[in-house]
């Protein structure tokens, strides 16, 4: 016996030694699985206050510290904001911001949560973190008066990117009026690095006047309940993240976006417009999907999306329940700079007339379109064709008033740059139009395509806006885009 | 002369009367029955005895003359067991409310001991709860227009106007009872602020009382009016006695 016992040690020490350098190797390639009771034990080290960012930024990566002792000072703030240019919103937020501060934690970390109330609030508050493990989610400990602080602790046992809201009746209200925000529950070590991290909520807004009307507009409950909204956004307004405030990345940067939908009604269908997601956590878990178009994130829940960006250009972030995006706000920008690279995406390398008799594809040398009628029309003939045109060809961006869309289209209406150049109006159409302009004092920066229209549609058309919306009544002849072809 | 110097004398009583009976305007309120909002485990109506109620919140100026009278309720001297320590924190110092607050605007930052030795000090005592929302539901020209759409918007749309607090006391509409700001100013005070208990986790409260945000599929005049209360209740029950904050006030009533 005492012979076999000796001969064992050494194997058992190799054994250990095995075991050992296993674990290791699991640490640095692939996460060890552990369960809620595992984290529940996880001891913490150390105490330090919690970093909190207003979107679209969030605090640095938790790395491979320890689990610790976090301490979390949220101020909740009812205070004026803007919408859209000239709508006012009273937002109840989170950390004076919609979506509320994002707050990152690792797992195991024991959070002690001060909640505090502004003394300028009207009204009690609370909160339900959807990582809390525990009643209300943290709710029924943490009503708040208005001048006050609530403390209550929990610890996070589930890794994942979560929803965080208030849940004082009427819930959907406090909801609606921007109190969300999202609280990630990172794993051991942390989640791999990336080069870019962004935060970004979508949230439907349900105001007394419809889109774009003026003035401070109080939350319209009716419309909550039949979830017709008139407003559905990216962090909190209209264009939140587009124009001046996109999101930006370089070439070649892998980014990452913390995307969570706080409703109180609407599904997303989040997607960005010239992208593939690589990865996508989905809807903020464990499990990840590779090579998603578009990925769908309810209400109340959330998804991690990565993406390498490979070539420059402005991609478009849009709930791809496509209205929403251009009509109500749902449109964000991310711009990326750098190299192209022609191998993965070209550009218009030809432009030809496509005659399916023919059953060639024929260049189509500038100036050539003729204006085949030989009849001049009458101004009332001219307009009634070009509102046609208009219909079919501009309509979808430039807005069916001409009021375009807040920092992704310029307005048509009463316009300033149209007015002042006929000219340059043509040559936009014809040829497009990109880069950075200024109309009516706001800047735009956005990208028209080229125009696929005889020069006498591209008369009528032209006609037909300038006729419209208090512009200035120029009247466009074929001569005149003829003449700009050249 | 002695006729003129009566005159005199005469006037000058008159408007110290008028000065006197501006700060204790009171009006007297019929007694009757109503159904509260919220709260009631059964839906039987409240019987509210015959009472008076001041027209006005208590102001700045009238707090400052409490306070004089009594300095144990000045700012700095006052007891932290009986208001909290935002107590008067927006006033200049313990006897002056300072240039950024108006004379005739709300007192607020009180906490409920302290508005309740107020009106006790002259000889009143604050509302009850029942009495409050009984004047409260009057609108221009009804006793209870607690079912009229537009008295419920008005209300709501309180909620969104930021810092009303430093509006003075009056401007609001008078209602049917001659009662000014019930809506529209500041919250009160009520004496039996925290006889409802609501959890604050609403979805939970909810189970206790499944008339209210269940069920309707759209918004009516009722549904407004009990998100509407639901607001008051709420937020009465986030209180407790020595809490003081910025949206809060208080009149006195008397039998």
């Amino acid at each position: 016996m005492k012979q076999l016992f000796h001969f064992s040690k050494p194997y058992k020490i190799i054994a250990l030694a095995l075991f050992a350098a296993a674990s290791i190797f699991s640490c640095g390639k692939k996460e060890e699985k552990h369960d809620v009771d595992y984290y529940e034990k996880i001891k913490v080290e150390g105490q330090k206050e919690a970093e909190l960012t207003a979107p679209p930024f969030v605090p640095k990566p938790v790395g491979d510290r320890p689990a610790m002792h976090l301490v979390v000072n949220m101020e909740i703030k009812e205070q004026e904001g803007e919408m859209v240019d000239g709508t006012k919103y009273i937002y109840w937020t989170f950390g004076g911001s919609v979506p509320g501060s994002f707050i990152r934690t690792r797992v195991g970390d024991e959070i002690e949560f001060h909640l505090k109330n502004h003394p300028d609030n009207k009204l009690p508050h609370n909160i339900d973190l959807h990582a809390v493990t525990g009643q209300g989610g943290g709710a029924s400990s943490s009503i708040v008066a208005p001048g006050h602080e609530k403390v209550f602790n929990f610890k996070v046992l589930n890794p994942g990117l979560y929803v965080y809201h208030c849940a004082t009746a009427p819930v959907g209200m406090h909801i609606a009026n921007g109190m969300y925000g999202l609280i990630l529950v990172e794993p051991e070590g942390g989640l791999p690095p990336v080069d870019k991290e962004f935060y970004v909520m979508q949230g439907d807004f349900y105001t007394k006047g419809s889109y774009g009307e003026q003035g401070v507009q109080p939350f319209d409950m009716n419309k909550a309940l039949k979830e017709e909204p008139d407003y559905v956004v990216f962090n909190g307004k209209v264009g939140a993240i587009a124009g001046d405030n996109a999101l930006t990345a370089k070439v070649g940067e892998t980014v990452r976006i913390y995307m969570g939908n706080g409703g109180p009604n609407l599904l997303s269908s989040f997607h960005v417009i010239g992208e593939i997601f690589d990865k996508v956590h989905i809807e903020g878990g464990d499990a990840i999907n590779t090579n998603v178009q578009t990925t769908l994130i309810p209400a109340g829940g959330s998804a991690i999306v990565e993406f390498k960006v490979d070539v420059p250009g402005t991609f478009i972030l849009v709930d791809h329940s496509i209205f929403r995006a251009f009509n109500k706000g749902a449109l964000g920008m991310l711009k990326v700079t750098g190299e192209e690279n022609k191998k993965i995406y070209s550009g218009t390398t030809q432009e030809g007339i496509y005659l399916p008799e023919g059953g060639n594809i024929q260049n189509m040398p500038e100036g050539k379109k003729e204006a085949k009628s030989t009849v001049a029309k009458t101004l009332p003939e001219q307009i009634k064709s070009g509102k046609a045109i208009f219909g079919t060809t501009c309509f979808a961006c430039h807005q069916s008033e001409g009021q375009g869309v807040p920092n992704a289209f310029p307005p048509l209406a009463k316009s300033d740059y149209l007015n002042a150049d006929p000219n340059r109006a043509i040559q936009a159409v014809i040829r497009g139009l990109s880069g950075e302009i200024t109309v009516n004092g706001k800047k735009i920066n956005s990208v028209m395509p080229s125009q696929n229209l005889s020069d006498d549609e591209i008369a009528d058309v032209l006609t037909y806006v300038y006729s419209s919306w208090g512009n200035n009544k120029t009247v466009v002849t074929p001569a005149m885009v003829k003449a700009q072809r050249k | 002369m002695i006729p003129l110097k009566k005159i005199i004398t005469f006037f000058l009583l008159l408007i110290c009367v008028g000065l006197f009976a501006q700060e204790v305007k009171m009006v007297t309120i019929s007694g009757g029955t109503f159904v509260p909002l919220y709260g009631a485990t059964t839906k039987k109506p409240v019987k509210v005895a015959p009472f008076s109620i001041d027209v006005y919140p208590v102001t700045n100026a009238q707090y400052l003359a409490f306070v004089k009278k009594y300095p144990d309720y000045s700012r700095s001297k006052m007891k932290g067991l009986y208001a909290d320590k935002s107590y008067l924190t927006q006033w200049e110092s313990d006897f002056n409310y300072g240039k950024n607050n108006l004379s005739n605007a709300p007192i607020t930052n009180v906490s409920w001991f302290a508005a309740k030795k107020y009106c006790e000090c002259q000889g009143k005592r604050l509302p009850s709860m029942d009495e409050w929302e009984y004047v409260a539901m009057a609108d221009e020209k009804r006793s209870d227009a607690r079912t009229k759409e537009e008295f419920n918007r008005y209300i709501l749309s309180w909620y969104e106007k930021p810092k009303t607090y430093s509006n003075p006391v009056g401007q609001t509409f008078k209602n049917y009872w001659g009662v000014y700001d019930m809506h529209g100013l500041v919250w009160e005070w009520t004496s039996d602020f925290n006889s409802i208990f609501l959890s604050g986790e609403s979805r939970k409260d909810k189970d206790t009382d499944k008339n209210l945000f269940c069920g309707s599929g759209s918004v009516n005049a009722t549904d407004l009016m009990n998100y509407a209360a639901f607001m008051r209740y709420a937020f009465r029950g986030s209180l407790k006695a020595n809490y003081t904050t910025k949206n809060l006030g208080f009149r006195c009533a008397k039998d």
